[in-house]
């Protein structure tokens, strides 16, 4: 009677042992976690078009041990949320079975969806998560871009010797990660060179209205205002500092960068400073490349997200190949990706040179770009650690 | 003194949003009893009609067409979007009032509320769908002006915002307190049992509160889309519930109530987020509302109501 009962069980198991018996793959699955919707929308289409350029440019393939192998792209949203960028991660790796995730782009999102990753054992590369908290103790975590504890007092030290400020106000973002880690960081690296934060004020996401704590901002008598802010935030808070009666400068951080700013910000923001990966204007070499395909294909100039994509893309493709073989077994495959992508020491990218420590955090060199009255990103300066 | 007073000026501009939006959920609740939750992404709607309106009007070129000095075409321009935009947005109103209430009046109150909560829902993501994921930048109608009183920067946005949204409020008060249709909406606030069979059409009355409220949503998305000019597709979400509970602070039907009670809440926020950390923002606000409808549980201007007076 018993065995009656066991038997499609049985039979279940036996088809599911089948199932899993290592074919030869004909195709690599790179998974793409991005925020195509929510409140960063333009970071997500960068990511979505660099990606799609970048599988254009290799004609689709990657020999890996003298054989082509298909790369399909799953491209998923995370609506810019942690929680949903997190399930993307697991459905990307549990049920897509990817052998690489590429993003998620934001730290908010990141910090969560690494810990998805590190946890199940895939190899995943942030190209723009600047928190430490994402790779920190995460061997499976890599990341393209420069970390905060480097970006904050690169911000810091500019200003000071641009424009001799000692007074400093900080508005950010409390509820999001990037935010507030960069805002921490900025003032430990202002406090260290002799300035002091008058005003440390915050806000939480979806805000729209900063007139409270800008109007505190002023009122301690800051002399320029550090806001580590994302495009669609940064449009508001100048317009309404500028309202406010506030004259001094509003400086920003490498969230600023995205091709959407000035759509949204106008003239207000002309003039600005922010930190940042790379400046498009004036760009040579492969990097001048990339933004002419770029620009062709998509009839506008790639923000810094576009590019860091692209260099954690031809990463992931270097670590491929370094791997050497791709079996089938997909958790060998991650295994001998993640090894092949810890093995990188440098690599150089159109976002600047990289060379990677044991944490997988890249060093690299930070630049400072001036919003020129055409509303260009400008290079104004370089500053490497 | 001249940080409160800045920050007073702050509060007057963010409270109008939030006056303008909860006169027409107040309307409602009073006439027809209904929570009309949707009325949040009325608002939403109403920005983006006067963004693509005054975007054409912008680009049919009104200077060289009617030759008249810039300046005086964008404020025919911002008029204009005021007006076009409110009537287009009543029949958003009203349809919302046809399809989606109309045939669940007699069906039980929930059953409305979560109908409310769908449209609401519908609207966003048709939006999304539509207009994809991308921020719009809403067109500067207005030259930014700012005048320094005394160390106060005031702005003419802030002055027109503050005006624009009281004027309309009192006048629908005066519309409701004065006018025949007025009375009709009073009266059918009073008995919707008795007052059709007086001949007051309960459609219409429905569809005329309906297309008063959305109007009104849309200049209050207009006015902030001149102020905060970044729109996204899901900024309705957090205003229709804070205009929601100014409605009820207000008092159920009070017109003056929910313009009072909407500034009250702006207030309230913007001198919580000068004080505390803007984390406790929400919560301070809110529990001051609690807590002033402890002692005032039919809000403002509200009357405890029987089972024959219901405004």
């Amino acid at each position: 009677m018993k065995i009656y009962k066991i038997f499609p069980l049985l039979l279940i198991t036996i088809i599911l042992l089948g199932a899993c018996a290592p074919a030869l793959p004909e195709s690599i699955k790179i998974g793409v976690n991005a925020p195509l919707t929510g409140d960063i929308p333009k970071v997500g289409e960068g990511t979505r078009y660099a990606a799609e350029l970048w599988l254009e440019e290799t004609g689709g393939t990657i020999n890996v041990g003298g054989k082509d192998y298909t790369v399909e792209l799953v491209i998923e949203d995370n609506e810019s949320k942690g929680e949903s960028a997190a399930a993307v991660n697991t459905k990307l790796i549990t049920q897509d079975e990817v052998l690489v995730i590429v993003g998620p782009q934001a730290s908010k999102q990141a910090v969560p969806a690494g810990a998805v990753a590190n946890d199940l054992e895939t190899p995943m590369i942030s190209p723009w998560s600047t928190n430490p908290a994402t790779t920190l103790g995460r061997p499976w975590v890599f990341r393209t871009p420069f970390l905060d504890p480097f970006q904050g007092p690169v911000v810091a030290n500019f200003v000071s010797e641009e424009f001799g400020y000692t007074n400093a106000g900080v508005l950010y973002d409390i509820a999001s990660d990037y935010p507030k880690g960069l805002a921490e960081f900025f003032q430990m690296g202002w406090e260290d060179i002799g300035g002091s934060v008058v005003a440390f004020e915050s806000f939480t996401t979806g805000d729209t209205d900063f007139s409270a704590q800008l109007t505190k901002i002023k009122d301690a008598g800051a002399e320029f205002i550090f806001a580590p802010q994302y495009y669609n935030e940064i449009a508001l808070i100048v317009q309404q500092a500028r309202e406010l009666g506030f004259e001094g400068p509003i400086v920003g951080s490498d969230s600023w960068g995205s091709a959407e700013l000035m759509n949204l910000c106008g003239d207000a923001c002309k003039g600005l400073f922010f930190s940042t990966h790379y400046a498009a204007e004036g760009a040579t070499g492969a990097t001048k490349e990339f933004i002419d395909k770029y620009n062709a294909k998509y009839g506008y100039v790639p923000d810094d997200v576009g590019a860091l994509t692209w260099d954690a893309f031809n990463i992931v493709k270097k670590a491929i190949e370094d791997c050497g073989a791709i079996t089938g077994d997909i958790d060998a495959d991650r295994q001998c990706v993640r090894d092949a992508m810890a093995n990188i020491r440098e690599f150089p990218g159109i976002t600047g040179n990289m060379s990677f420590n044991e944490e997988g955090d890249p060093t690299k060199c930070a630049v400072i770009v001036k919003i020129s009255d055409e509303g260009l990103f400008t290079f104004y300066e370089q500053v490497c650690p | 003194m001249e940080f409160f007073l800045q920050n007073l000026i702050n509060a007057l501009q963010w409270g109008s949003f939030y006056a303008l939006i909860a006169v027409g959920y107040s309307m409602v609740y009073g006439v027809l009893f209904l929570f009309n939750f949707a009325h949040g992404d009325v608002f939403m709607v109403g920005a983006y009609i006067g963004f693509f309106v005054s975007t054409f009007l912008l680009a049919a070129d009104l200077t060289s067409a009617l030759s008249l000095p810039p300046s005086v075409t964008l404020g025919l321009v911002l008029v204009m979007t005021l007006i076009i935009s409110m009537f287009l947005n009543s029949f958003v109103g009203m349809l919302i009032e046809r399809i989606g209430y109309r045939p669940l009046r007699a069906a039980p109150r929930a059953s409305a509320a979560i109908t409310g909560l769908m449209i609401g829902i519908i609207l966003e993501t048709g939006n999304l769908a539509i207009l994809g994921p991308q921020r719009l930048a809403f067109p500067e109608l207005i030259q930014t002006a700012t005048i320094n009183i005394a160390g106060v920067s005031i702005t003419n946005k802030k002055i027109l915002i503050v005006g624009v949204s009281i004027l309309l409020t009192l006048a629908l008060h005066l519309f409701v307190r004065r006018s025949k249709w007025g009375m009709a909406m009073r009266a059918m606030a009073y008995d919707y049992v008795v007052v059709p069979l007086m001949g007051i059409s309960t459609n219409t009355i429905a569809l005329m509160t309906f297309a008063l409220g959305s109007a009104l949503a849309a200049a209050a998305g207009i006015l902030y889309g001149v102020a905060y000019p970044v729109l996204d597709p899901n900024m309705g979400i957090l205003f229709g519930w804070k205009a929601f509970v100014a409605a009820i602070l207000g008092g159920r039907g009070s017109i003056l109530g929910a313009g009072l009670a909407g500034f009250l809440l702006g207030f309230i926020e913007i001198f919580v987020a000068t004080i505390f950390p803007s984390t406790m923002r929400n919560l301070i606000a809110f529990g001051i509302i609690l807590v002033i409808l402890i002692f005032r549980p039919h809000g403002f201007f509200g009357e405890p109501h029987s089972a024959q007076l219901r405004l």
